[in-house]
């Protein structure tokens, strides 16, 4: 009597697709593109207004001078200048020129480094805690020394952009390698993965979300470790974003200084988007992104 | 007696443990987990081992996966036999679709692509998950996933298949079905089955043999055949009575225990 319901295999076939089919209904969401967008950016818009009136309404008090701190309406006119003008193009590219180079070498250096102590425990117990130490640094006092050994030069924001991002970057890596599901790792050893294999079908797919927040930490260190160092060493030539800001604070052109400080927010936080992006798309991947969409 | 190796044996499906001991950690703070554990699986044969918690039932199907290294005695597998594991978690890679994830193993064993296609769908097939290739695993269900994991797990192309309590973590009806899908892959495919259970019942509806290991340090205490005729039903009463039996000596271990 047990086998005239089980050795009917077609009617095994229909529970076992119903099941499934009841099992994922409901998973699908139905909510459109454009609506998910608004959603995440009206209150962007929101707050930008309301930063927008506050800033007004301080000028309105007349607790500073006009010409130290303008409305935001001839900031908006002296940044609509400078942007048709070459001056904040050069000044951008420079800044940009150096943030990539710098950033990249800063991933270079933090990817291998990180790589390296997340495999080796000599090289953990060694400096394991000294990249940690060298993320607690602020960036900034490393202006001196870096002024001491390269002078006034491209050279020695390098320097500083790089001491401020790899350590983030390395430590991304090494808890990204850490925090590896020791199931996935017995998965991926029972299927074949020795040895690389493991690390290019395992660990590294695995590890890439703490990676990507390593990434994202380290060109936030880049960026204002590169502004800290523009402010200080200008003079050489070319008049970077920082130079600029400098600039406009010795001729006290207020209206070009708050310009050029809104110029380095937006670009920050255009970078940061696209890390934001990143993130959201790996984390959407991997199935950890919740249902509310953030 | 050492020897950590898995040497030749002559049929290529069988298992054999002879005295396995596995101790854990050193000195006074060292603690025995499996001792002496000898057992002879017929290729083919479907063996459930059953146990309380601490029986080291776990550790075993670690040991002959050769993912963990034996203290004391020794385990044959066939020529060149590398057995495939699953587990209470379906451990699919959450960065892969259903078909990347069924792939990786064909992957690593460097089979063309076309070849790797046509085998990922037939296995995809033979767990009724066709439609569902290019989903990610946070799509699927618990019971899906674990069919996702086990056409992966045949993907080794192996003779032997280690399962650790695959269905612990699924609903009742999901676990009759897998064990019905189970059953018919094994019949199909010849393959030798290790799996590990604390519950009895599904011990008896799947077995051909049940082992039973006693807990602190794991070793077999009671095994007895399960003559009931394929296909079964974990309801029928045959299977009850068996599971009862199985039962009474189970809680005669614990009981031990609570002295």
């Amino acid at each position: 009597m047990a086998s005239d319901t089980l050795a009917d295999a077609p009617r095994a076939d229909a529970e076992i697709s119903g099941l499934d089919a009841l099992e994922i209904a409901g998973r699908q969401k139905t909510t459109t593109r454009a609506a998910t967008i608004w959603a995440s950016t009206w209150p962007k818009l929101a707050a930008l207004a309301i930063a927008i009136g506050a800033w007004q309404a301080v000028v309105w008090a007349e607790i500073w001078p006009p010409y130290s701190l303008p409305g935001p309406a001839t900031v908006g006119q002296e940044l609509l200048r400078q942007a048709s003008g070459p001056q904040l193009w050069e000044g951008m590219a420079t800044t940009l020129r150096r943030a990539a180079l710098g950033y990249v070498f800063s991933v270079g250096v933090g990817l291998l480094l990180g790589l390296a102590v997340a495999r080796s425990r000599v090289l953990r117990a060694a400096i394991g805690s000294m990249i940690t130490a060298l993320q607690t640094m602020p960036s900034i006092a490393w202006f001196p020394l870096a002024i001491l050994l390269f002078e006034l030069s491209e050279k020695a924001i390098f320097f500083v952009v790089v001491l401020g991002a790899a350590p983030s970057i390395a430590n991304g890596v090494i808890s990204g390698v850490d925090y590896v599901s020791p199931l996935l790792l017995r998965a991926g050893r029972n299927l074949g993965a020795r040895g690389l294999n493991l690390y290019r079908y395992v660990i590294a797919p695995a590890a890439l979300p703490a990676i990507v927040a390593g990434l994202k930490q380290g060109w936030a260190f880049s960026w204002r470790s590169l502004m800290a160092g523009e402010l200080i060493v200008v003079g050489i030539s070319q008049t970077s974003l920082g130079a600029q800001l400098t600039y406009s604070r010795e001729l006290s052109d207020a209206p070009w200084l708050l310009s050029t400080m809104i110029v380095i927010l937006v670009v920050g936080l255009v970078v940061d988007a696209a890390f934001g992006a990143a993130d959201r798309a790996i984390r959407r991947r991997w199935g950890v992104l919740d249902q509310a969409g953030q | 007696m050492t020897s950590t190796t898995t040497t030749p044996h002559s049929a290529t499906g069988s298992v054999a443990l002879h005295g396995v001991t596995k101790v854990y950690g050193q000195g006074e703070g060292a603690v025995l987990a499996l001792d002496g554990v000898s057992l002879d699986v017929a290729p083919g044969e479907f063996v459930c081992l059953v146990g309380a918690s601490g029986c080291g039932k776990s550790t075993l199907l670690n040991l002959v996966a050769g993912l963990d290294r034996i203290s004391g005695g020794r385990i044959e597998l066939g020529d060149g036999v590398d057995p495939g594991l699953m587990f209470q978690e379906s451990a699919l890679f959450p960065w892969l679709t259903v078909e990347g994830n069924v792939e990786v193993p064909l992957k690593l064993r460097g089979m063309p692509r076309a070849a790797r296609r046509e085998r990922v769908a037939e296995l995809l097939r033979t767990v009724h998950l066709a439609d569902f290739a290019r989903k990610r695993p946070h799509e699927l269900s618990g019971g899906m996933r674990q069919r996702v994991a086990l056409a992966r797990t045949l993907a080794l192309d192996t003779p032997v298949l280690l399962m650790d309590e695959p269905f612990g973590a699924l609903d009742a009806m999901t676990r009759d079905i897998l064990h019905d899908e189970l059953e018919r892959i094994w019949t199909e495919r010849k393959l030798t089955v290790l799996f590990v259970t604390h519950n009895v019942r599904e011990a008896a509806r799947l077995a051909d043999r049940i082992i039973l290991l006693s807990s602190r340090p794991g070793r077999i205490i009671y095994s007895t055949r399960v003559d009931v005729p394929r296909p079964r039903r974990i309801d029928s009463p045959e299977i009850a009575s068996i599971a009862a039996e199985v039962t009474d000596k189970l809680r005669t271990e614990v009981g031990r225990h609570g002295q």
